[in-house]
């Protein structure tokens, strides 16, 4: 029975590539990294729900396979479909973001990098739908990069979703989607909280292309 | 084997010879160089005539398929390149609709109206009831703010991407007296004789061009272009036994169909600068995207369709 839970979380992974490509031929930029599986927390600006498929999909096979996007519960429990998409398919940490649950999305972040995984995390928290190109940044990559200084915090840029799929349509548009890594950074010695975010940000939003976002 | 496919695969194992020549000559160029060779010039010229052989394939197979074969090979064209073009132009949500309409029904039709044959339709559905159509649509989301440039913008990407790349197709459905089903070769020869008149311009270009036609835009020269024209009517002379044209007329129809094409591709560099891009996309290794690759036979195509229809129809 699970191998074919893990057969069908194969196949519909691979529709998902597919798709993207097809519709918005997505392809990666290497600027600051190179593509070799090595331990990293992608960062990533969030403007849709298709911005963590995008991602997914750019990344070579032997990467995908060790990348875990961190994702909130409440979305992906929400039906059956979601449920086996969202853990099986994306193989996601999800995290309750509620304040209430005594299970801490950071301990299960630390988890999943202590295992070996890379992440994929969106650290404005919500998916932005004002006209500045990032909100401000939660304090979870901050966390991150001190409790596990040794990983590499890539900021990587997805442009153009919000024009393919914004909030409210139901017909994407097929425009072409670039994905952009930057130059890993870390938690400098003594670097407080607020310097380390912004400069975290500015980083992210220095890879998006000039005019367009 | 009729007379036309005979034609065809002549053409395409005479592409091939010369890729082969190509490919050749860039082999033993890289052999020269050495083991640590860093010749990124020679690279690009290997990328490209790479990207050229399954180019040759593509067309070559869409031809002999006839008429279905080359109008899915252009209408995916078509669609990449729609892709590129609306990737870079300016657009608010509010056109999220009418470019929706754009991608999945307007491109679509242009191309079932000129798989029916229907010239009458096909040569106006885009100038008269898309541009007028697609503004409506956008309008009534009340969003005021950059709407000419958002709809002038939009009308440009179809026009250069639908309109004129869906003229190359079209060409199939003339019928001239005595040329009957032939008029798919007609195709080969615009894009051949398009195509190898931009190779030699750029030849002659770099060997004695001087005087350049748009300074800051393109290293194009008058000396490259009169040279790639002439040699356009020299090639389509050659061709002309795959025309209705006669010699002479297939010369001047080669050398017009070359000369709008490379101001076209002038045109497509102003636009490029403009938008900051060195190239349209990534989709094509070494040339880097559809419009890029299509380039001057876009500009090329209606102008040769039209001429072809007004002179020998």
């Amino acid at each position: 029975m699970s191998f074919i839970r893990q057969f069908a979380a194969r196949i519909v992974g691979q529709s998902i590539r597919i798709f993207a490509r097809a519709i918005t031929a997505v392809r990666a930029d290497w600027q600051g990294i190179e593509p070799v599986p090595r331990q990293r927390v992608y960062y990533s600006n969030h403007t849709s729900n298709a911005d963590m498929p995008m991602i997914w999909s750019v990344l070579p096979p032997a990467m995908r396979r060790t990348v875990r996007p961190v994702a909130a519960a409440d979305y992906w429990l929400k039906n059956k479909v979601r449920a086996f998409v969202g853990p099986e398919v994306f193989n996601c940490v999800l995290v309750d973001r509620r304040p209430e649950v005594k299970d801490k999305p950071m301990d299960k972040i630390i988890a999943a990098l202590d295992e070996g995984s890379s992440l994929i995390i969106f650290p404005e928290g919500n998916r932005n739908m004002t006209d500045d190109p990032l909100l401000p940044f939660k304090a979870g990559l901050y966390n991150m990069g001190v409790a596990r200084p040794e990983v590499d915090l890539v900021p990587t840029w997805v442009a153009n979703l919000n024009t393919i799929m914004p909030k409210g349509e139901v017909i994407p548009l097929p425009l072409i989607c670039t994905v952009t890594f930057g130059e890993p950074i870390h938690v400098k010695e003594g670097e407080s909280k607020d310097d380390f975010l912004k400069r975290a940000s500015d980083a992210l939003v220095a890879l998006a292309p000039e005019g367009r976002g | 084997m009729s007379a036309t496919t005979n034609d065809i695969l002549l053409l395409a194992f005479g592409s091939f010879g010369i890729l082969v020549a190509l490919t050749f000559l860039g082999e033993v160029l890289r052999a020269r160089e050495g083991a640590n060779f860093d010749n990124p010039v020679l690279d690009t010229y290997m990328t490209r005539v790479q990207s050229w052989w399954g180019m040759v394939a593509f067309v070559g197979i869409a031809l002999l398929l006839g008429k279905a074969g080359v109008m899915t090979l252009f209408a995916f064209a078509s669609f990449a390149a729609l892709r590129e073009f609306l990737t870079l132009t300016a657009k608010a949500q509010a056109d999220h609709i009418s470019l929706a309409l754009a991608f999945f029904v307007v491109l679509p039709l242009q191309y079932i109206f000129v798989a029916l044959e229907w010239s009458g339709l096909y040569t106006v559905f885009i100038p008269i009831y898309a541009f007028l159509l697609l503004p409506i649509v956008s309008a009534l989301r009340g969003n005021s703010e950059r709407f000419l440039m958002r709809v002038a913008e939009t009308q440009w990407a179809l026009m250069i991407t639908v309109f004129c790349v869906s003229h190359v197709p079209a060409l199939v459905t003339l019928e001239i007296d005595g040329y009957a089903d032939r008029s798919v070769l007609l195709i080969a020869f615009l894009v051949m004789v398009v195509q190898f008149g931009d190779l030699l311009e750029y030849f002659f270009g770099r060997r004695i061009g001087k005087r350049r036609i748009a300074p800051g835009l393109s290293p194009k020269t008058w000396e490259g272009m009169v040279c790639g024209v002439v040699s356009a009517a020299l090639i389509g002379g050659l061709l002309s036994w795959i025309t209705p044209f006669g010699t002479l007329g297939a010369m001047l129809m080669a050398a017009i169909a070359s000369l709008v094409g490379m101001f076209g591709s002038l045109v497509f560099a102003a636009i490029k600068r403009d938008r900051g891009v060195k190239d349209w996309s990534h989709l094509i290794p070494g040339q880097g995207g559809f419009v890029d690759q299509l380039d001057s036979v876009i500009f090329a195509a209606p102008v040769f369709y039209q001429l072809t229809h007004y002179f020998y129809f």
